[in-house]
């Protein structure tokens, strides 16, 4: 059972691409992280919130054929690499579009999702996938 | 003030066979590996100052931690009160614990150190082990998303075959040769050959990699002794030299990589394992590296230093054969070898040991003088090279 806290802690984030920007340096970072590895200690207390955009392009793309138990009802799902516009490169799925149309540079836009299911009768938990343009 | 210069010698190795090991346990496993170095070694349990285990995952999937007691009790050394910790560093866990082993030596802490790495990761059924296995990545933001081990090494072989126009037939060449290896390895997983037919047209796992790409689950334990070079002499013992250790990080992520297919972990701890061992590139004899997916023996080429990135293709057909010009794998490498985490970079020292001491059998490589070890965490968040000589 995957706790209940450890999912709620990163929604704000997964729902709504939320990551931050370093005001020191001006880059911005997808996962959230609380230093910048570019400005280090300098950086301390000037990381703020930013939800970018949610357009990207495809920099990689494979089809999963083999998954854990808790995506096995999605197989096969196109995983990817996508560089968001705002500079961050994030893991996620692309749905909603025909195999052919996605590839290298494909141009995508961030879609709420339903992303896994903890077993039958477990929690379902939400965020983030791609669709292409 | 004292300068150290205390040499690290490896002085003796020992191996489980590494495969599905439906009768043995984890412990099982640890023991009958650490007995073996010491055999081997030629010392007795006295004699070990301390010992240094690796493993990986046996928290999730064997839901047993306090690795390092679990070792020394059933060693049966606990009653002598022998320091026995446990090393993670994921699947770069052998290497880790054979540097940590190495460096207390150095610091003439230790005299005597059993090094060994044990996984038993076949005890779990079919999918569950892909939830496991998916650890070494970011949970959170990769693994939470549907990522798996095989399907971030298949983001990173696309674009890699992408953008410097590599075949597919390059990736596969990497798992033949690991077969060829592993056919004439008593301790591998894999005793068949692969044509490179099978490797291309096996079931697809996370397109383009399919199951020839990508290495098994396997239990099994590995360890060497290691020695002072004080002990050496007092003792008159014969070993094969440390030249060096390195380590060096990367982001956990593929994504926040300054590149998706450059190992710069692996960059980093290469050119330090270099530098402090003072040989070339030319010297290197043979090379044991972390090739889980055959993607990464291709990067691992060029990030080591033996070709420029892109360009790896040129020496997968000829030059990594076990008479070739760079022999790499030929234990048989994490595709037929096997890939039990933990244990892998133990393991790898365990081969090296063998060859530099003209004892890999039917795997010998003409006159061995240097080989280097690769063992890498994840996707490659961290790198840890040794380089070890006559
Ligand atoms: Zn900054």
């Amino acid at each position: 059972m995957t706790e209940l806290s450890r999912i709620w802690r990163e929604t704000e984030y997964r729902y709504n691409l939320i990551g931050y920007k370093c005001k020191n340096c001006g880059n911005s970072y997808f996962p959230p992280r609380d230093i910048c590895p570019k400005c280090h200690r300098e950086s301390i207390g000037k990381m703020e919130k930013v939800k970018f955009s949610g357009n990207g392009e495809v920099i990689s793309y494979t089809v999963v054929h083999d998954a854990p138990p808790s995506f096995k009802r999605q197989v096969p799902y196109v995983l990817a690499l996508i560089k968001l516009s705002e500079g961050p490169v994030i893991t996620a799925q692309i749905v909603d579009s025909v195999e052919e149309k996605i590839d290298i540079g494909t141009k995508v836009h961030m879609v709420f999702r339903k992303i896994r299911q903890d077993g039958d009768s477990g929690i379902i938990e939400y965020g983030y996938k791609f669709a292409v343009n | 003030m004292k300068v150290l210069s205390n040499e690290v010698y490896i002085i003796g190795a020992g191996e489980t066979k590494f495969g599905e090991l439906w009768d043995k346990s984890l412990r099982n496993l640890a023991v009958e590996a650490g007995l073996k170095a010491i055999e081997n070694a030629g010392i007795y349990s006295k004699d070990v100052d301390a010992i240094y285990g690796a493993n990986s995952l046996a928290g999730i999937i064997n839901k047993q931690e306090n690795i390092g007691a679990l070792i020394a009790d059933f060693s049966g050394l606990s009653a002598d009160g022998i320091p026995s910790l446990r090393v993670e560093s994921s699947t770069a866990s052998g290497a880790a614990a054979l540097r940590d082993a190495y460096l207390s030596i150095k610091s003439e802490e230790y005299d005597v150190v059993v090094v060994g790495g044990v996984e038993k990761m076949t005890d779990i059924h079919g999918s569950d082990i892909l939830e496991k296995s998916s650890s070494i990545l970011d949970r959170e933001w990769e693994a939470f998303f549907g990522a798996t081990p095989a399907a971030m090494a298949a983001l990173i072989a696309r674009k890699y075959m992408h953008d410097f126009n590599v075949d597919k037939e390059a990736l596969s060449m990497f798992s033949v040769n690991d077969h060829l290896n592993g056919s004439k390895n008593p301790d591998a997983q894999f005793r068949n050959k692969l044509t490179l037919q099978q490797a291309m047209n096996a079931t697809a796992v996370a397109d383009p990699l399919n199951m020839m790409d990508c290495s098994p689950l396997s239990d099994g334990a590995a360890a060497v002794v290691l020695a002072s070079e004080n002990y050496m002499k007092k003792n008159k013992k014969e070993g094969v030299h440390i030249l060096s250790s390195a380590v060096a990080e990367d982001y956990l992520s593929v994504g926040s990589r300054q590149s998706i297919y450059t190992l710069t972990s692996t960059k980093l701890a290469a050119e330090k394992a270099f530098r402090k061992a003072g040989t070339k590139r030319d010297d290197i004899s043979f090379m044991e590296v972390h090739d889980s997916f055959s993607i990464y023996g291709l990067l691992e080429l060029e990030d080591l230093g033996f070709a420029e990135k892109g360009k790896a293709n040129k020496l997968v057909y000829d030059d990594i054969k076990l008479e070739g010009r760079l022999p790499v794998n030929p234990s048989g490498g994490l595709k037929a070898k096997g890939d039990p985490y933990g244990a892998v970079g133990v393991g790898q020292a365990v081969d090296a040991y063998r060859q530099l001491t003209g004892k890999a059998g039917d795997n010998q490589i003409k006159n061995a003088r240097y080989g280097l070890l690769h063992n890498m965490a994840g996707t490659g968040a961290s790198s840890i090279i040794h380089i070890l000589g006559e």
